[in-house]
C-alpha cells in the first residue's frame, strides 16, 4: 500500500504527501545567469556530510580557479577548489548555517583575472573501471547539489554483495520556490546525457530512468530529445507532489520499490542522484574540473530581482541579496527551499555545495507564520494521511510532549522520519510537529553516544 | 543591506504552512450543520428555535465561565462549543423544558469536555454525554415528541417553559409516536420518502435525512470529515437489517426505514465523525462505523429502547482508543516490496 501507487489519472507517485503552492512561475521562465564575483569570498571546509577538507594552501597563497586548495580527508570527504582566481588572505572561523563557527578560506579574488578555469587529466570514460570513475567523481567535489551535501562518490561505491540495476535521476524538484534543476534540465540537458554514462558504469545500472514533475514537461521533453540513440535511458512524467524528490519516495513512486526501513536504495538495486549534480558531473569530469561554483534559485516574496543564477561557492547572503535587492522590511533568508531549508542566524553566512536556493521573505510574510495560534490535536489525522513513511505524526507529538522518547523510536518508528516536514504543514492546530521529532531524535542521538 | 534590516528571524523548517486551523474546520463543520437547524426551525418551530438557542448558548456559557475561572484563555472562538450545542439541540425533543436542556449543555461541556482537559481531550462526545444524562435523568420528558402542528410558529408547546426543577406539563393530542416507537410497539411503518423529507415526528434536528447528507458530502468534499465513517455505520445497518427482514418482514423493518429513521443519520454523519472521538486510521474507521452501525441494530431491534443510536456512538468513543492500539498505519519499509532479486 505505501509503496508506489497510480493516481486518478494513471501516473505513477508514492503514497501520501502534500501539495503546497509550487510558487515557481516567478523564476522557472528564468534563464540561468552568472552572477558577478564577490570581493571577498569565504569557503569553508566542510561543505559535506563527512569529514572537513584538509587545507593544501596557507594564508597569502595566491590561487587559480578551479585549483584544488584542501584535500579530501578519507573515503567519506571531498575536496575544495578555489571559486575564483586571487589571494587567501586568511584561513579563519566564519558562521556556518547550522549555527556553528567553522573554518574557512577568505578568498579575494585578483579583480583584473580573467577567470580561466584550470583543467586536469581526464579519465577516459570507456576504459576506465568503476574504482577510477569513483576516485574521479571524489576529485571534481561533488557533493548532492538537492541540499543533502552527501558526497556523490561514495554513493557510487557499492558494497560487496549487493547490485545495482537501475540509476535513478532525480529530476522532481518538489520544493517550492526553487527552479534550478528545471533551468539545467532545459538548459544543459546535453551535460545530464554527459554524466549519465558514468554514473552507469561506476554502479553497473543496466538502465537510467530520469523523473521530473509534470510542472516541467518542456523540461521532460527537452531531455527525450537529448537522449542518445540506443541508450537504455527514460524519462518518467510523475504528478506533482511533495516531497517527491526524497530517494525512498522517488524509489516508491518510478519503479514501485520499497526501500526497507533503515535502508537506502541500493538495498532495492537503486542509486538516486540528482539531475544537478548529474549535469555538473558531465560538465566537469570530461576536463577533470573541480566544483568552483553552483546554480541558485534566488527568489521568496521579498526579493526584487528574481532569478536562477550561477554563483561562486563562497558568496555571502549579504553580497547576494544587496547585488538583487530586497525588500525594506527583510526578515527571513532561507537556505534551500522552504520546507527543509533553513532560515539563515547571520547574512554572512556563505552559500556552498549543497545550496540549492536563497529564499527571502519579508516581516509580513514571517509574521503570519510566527503569530498563528497552536491549539490543543484534535486526531484530525491529516498528518497522519500526509506522511509519506506512513508514520503516526499525531502519536508521536503527543510522546514528544511527554519526553516519551523510547516509545517514540521502538512503537512508533520515529528514526524512520526524514524530517520533510509535511505533518507540521497540515497541522490544523499548528502544532510544531517535525520540530518537536527533531528535538527527539538529537536527545535520543545524543543518549546513544554517551553510553 | 537595508539600513532597515536590524534582526532576522530564524525558525526550524518548514517555514510555509497550509492555511487551514481548527477554528476554520470547527466553523464549516457549523456551516454544514446549518440547514439542518433551519429545517428544524421550519418543522417544529418557535420550539426549536429556544431548544437550538438555548442548548448553544448553555454550551458556548458553560465553556467561558469555565475558562475564566480557571485563569486562562476562553476558547469559545474555536466553534467547538458551539458545535456541542448545536448537536445537542438537534438530538432533543422539539418541546423539552428549556432548563432540561441548558441542564445538557453545562453537563455535557462541564462533565464531559472541560474536567477531561478540554478540546482534543474528551473522550467520548460532549453532546452526546450531555443528552445521555437527560435521558437518565427525565425519561418521560426525553421521550414526549411533539408534532409537527399548524400554530408551531404562534405559540409554545406547553413544556417549553416549564419552572426549573419541575415536572412539564403536555396538553393531550400534541404528542405522537416517533416512526422508530410506532414501529417498536405499535408495529407501524412510515413511508420512506416522508423520512427523507423530515415529514415525522422526532428530535429536532434528527427528521430530514437528506439535508444531514447534504452537509455531511459538503464536510468530505472540503476534507474536513471521514467518509470512511458513515458510510460503514449505514453500510453495517444496511447488511444486517436487510439479512433480519429477509428472515422475518413482518418482525424486522427493511433498511430503508432503518437508515432514515430515528437519530442514525445524524449521528453517522455528525457525531460519530467528531475526531478527537473516533480512530485515527481509515481502517480504524471501518471497524469504529462497523461497530457502530451493529449495536444500533442490536439495540433498536433486541434492546428496550427504541433508538440506540446514542449508545452506539458513546460505545464506539470508548472502542476507539483500542481501535488505535491495534491498527497502525503500515511503516513505509517495514514490508519489502516489489524487489526483483
Amino acid at each position: 500500500m505505501s509503496a508506489g501507487v497510480t493516481d486518478l489519472f494513471g501516473s505513477k507517485t508514492f503514497a501520501h504527501g502534500i501539495h503546497p503552492p509550487d510558487s515557481k512561475d516567478d523564476t522557472r521562465g528564468l534563464p540561468i545567469q552568472q552572477f558577478q564575483f564577490a570581493p571577498l569570498l569565504v569557503v569553508p571546509l566542510s561543505q559535506h556530510i563527512g569529514k572537513p577538507a584538509l587545507p593544501i594552501v596557507g594564508e597569502g597563497a595566491e590561487v587559480t580557479r578551479g585549483q584544488c586548495i584542501a584535500e579530501a580527508d578519507g573515503f567519506m570527504s571531498v575536496p575544495i577548489h578555489a571559486p575564483a582566481t586571487g589571494l587567501i588572505r586568511r584561513i579563519a572561523l566564519s558562521p556556518a548555517i547550522n549555527g556553528k563557527m567553522e573554518p574557512a578560506f577568505f578568498l579575494e579574488p585578483f579583480p583584473a583575472s580573467t577567470q580561466e578555469v584550470i583543467e586536469g587529466t581526464p579519465c577516459d570514460i570507456d576504459s576506465a573501471s568503476p574504482e577510477t570513475i569513483i576516485a574521479a567523481v571524489q576529485q571534481t567535489g561533488v557533493v548532492g547539489l538537492g541540499g543533502a551535501g552527501f558526497p556523490t562518490h561514495a554513493k557510487l561505491k557499492i558494497p560487496d554483495g549487493k547490485f545495482i540495476d537501475t540509476l535513478l535521476i532525480n529530476g522532481a524538484e518538489c520544493e517550492p520556490y526553487l527552479t534550478t534543476d528545471h533551468r539545467v534540465m532545459l538548459e544543459h540537458a546535453d551535460d545530464v546525457m554527459k554524466g549519465i554514462p558514468y554514473l552507469m558504469r561506476a554502479t553497473g545500472a543496466t538502465q537510467t530512468v530520469i523523473a521530473v514533475e509534470s510542472n516541467k514537461v518542456d523540461a521532460a521533453d527537452r531531455l527525450r530529445a537529448a537522449v542518445p540513440i540506443g541508450a537504455p535511458i527514460t524519462v518518467e512524467v510523475l504528478p506533482v507532489k511533495y516531497p517527491q524528490g526524497a530517494e525512498k519516495m522517488l524509489t516508491a513512486a518510478v519503479l514501485g520499490r520499497e526501500v526497507p526501513s533503515g535502508g537506502l536504495p541500493l538495498d532495492v538495486h537503486v542509486v538516486c542522484v540528482n539531475v544537478g549534480t548529474t549535469a555538473e558531473l558531465g560538465k566537469l569530469l570530461p576536463h577533470a574540473m573541480g566544483l568552483h561554483e553552483r546554480i541558485i534559485t534566488v527568489g521568496g516574496p521579498a526579493v526584487k530581482k528574481k532569478g536562477n543564477y550561477r554563483i561562486p561557492i563562497g558568496t555571502t547572503l549579504r553580497f547576494i541579496l544587496d547585488a538583487v535587492g530586497t525588500e525594506d522590511d527583510l526578515s527571513t533568508v532561507i537556505m534551500g527551499g522552504p520546507m527543509m531549508g533553513n532560515a539563515a542566524s547571520s547574512l554572512d553566512i556563505p552559500i556552498t555545495k549543497g545550496t540549492a536556493g536563497v529564499i527571502a521573505y519579508s516581516q509580513r510574510d514571517t509574521g503570519k507564520m510566527i503569530s498563528r495560534k497552536e491549539y490543543p490535536c484534535i486526531r484530525c489525522a491529516y498528518c497522519v494521511d500526509a506522511c509519506p513513511l506512513f508514520l503516526n505524526p499525531s502519536q508521536l507529538g503527543l510522546l514528544a510532549s511527554q519526553n516519551k522518547h523510547d516509545a517514540m523510536v521502538e512503537e512508533f518508528n520515529l528514526m524512520d522520519c526524514f524530517e520533510c516536514g509535511c505533518c507540521t504543514f497540515v497541522c490544523p492546530s499548528h502544532i510544531p510537529l517535525v520540530q518537536k521529532f527533531r528535538i527527539a531524535k538529537r536527545a535520543i542521538r545524543k543518549a546513544k553516544a554517551n553510553e | 543591506m537595508k539600513q532597515g534590516l536590524k534582526t532576522l528571524t530564524i525558525r526550524s523548517s518548514p517555514h510555509i504552512g497550509a492555511v487551514s486551523s481548527v477554528d476554520t474546520i470547527m466553523f464549516n463543520v457549523v456551516l454544514a450543520m446549518l440547514p439542518v437547524c433551519l429545517f428544524s426551525i421550519y418543522a417544529f418551530g418557535l420550539s426549536a428555535v429556544l431548544v437550538l438557542i438555548t442548548a448553544v448558548v448553555s454550551c458556548v456559557l458553560t465553556e467561558h465561565l469555565l475558562c475564566r475561572i480557571n485563569g486562562i484563555p476562553t476558547t469559545v472562538g474555536d466553534w467547538s462549543a458551539a458545535i456541542t450545542g448545536i448537536l445537542l439541540g438537534l438530538t432533543l425533543p422539539p418541546g423539552l423544558p428549556l432548563w432540561m436542556v441548558a441542564a445538557g449543555g453545562v453537563i455535557g461541556i462541564g462533565g464531559s469536555k472541560f474536567l477531561f482537559g478540554g478540546l482534543g481531550c474528551n473522550a467520548f462526545n460532549p453532546a452526546l454525554i450531555g443528552r445521555a444524562v437527560l435521558q437518565a435523568a427525565f425519561p418521560a420528558a426525553m421521550t414526549s415528541w411533539m408534532r409537527q402542528t399548524q400554530g408551531r410558529f404562534q405559540s409554545l408547546p406547553s413544556s417549553t417553559l416549564t419552572v426549573p426543577f419541575t415536572k412539564p406539563v403536555y396538553v393531550d393530542g400534541v404528542s405522537a409516536a416517533t416512526p422508530l416507537s410506532a414501529w417498536k410497539f405499535e408495529e407501524k411503518a412510515t413511508s420512506t420518502p416522508d423520512l427523507l423529507m423530515g415529514l415525522t415526528t422526532g428530535s429536532t434536528g434528527e427528521t430530514c435525512a437528506i439535508l444531514i447528507i447534504i452537509g455531511g458530502v459538503y464536510l468530505v468534499a472540503r476534507k474536513m470529515m471521514s467518509w470512511q465513517i458513515p458510510v460503514s455505520i449505514l453500510g453495517t445497518v444496511a447488511i444486517f437489517c436487510t439479512i433480519l427482514h429477509l428472515i422475518d418482514p413482518s418482525r424486522y423493518a427493511g433498511p430503508m426505514f432503518h437508515m432514515f429513521s430515528g437519530g442514525l443519520m445524524l449521528g453517522a454523519v455528525f457525531m460519530a465523525t467528531d475526531m478527537v472521538g473516533s480512530p485515527i486510521t481509515h481502517r480504524g474507521c471501518v471497524v469504529y462505523g462497523v461497530l457502530i452501525g451493529f449495536l444500533t441494530v442490536l439495540i433498536r431491534v433486541w434492546g428496550g429502547m427504541p433508538d440506540g443510536v446514542m449508545y452506539a456512538i458513546l460505545i464506539g468513543n470508548a472502542a476507539s482508543p483500542h481501535i488505535d492500539h491495534w491498527i497502525q498505519p503500515k511503516v513505509y519499509g517495514s514490508a519489502v516490496k516489489g524487489v526483483p532479486s
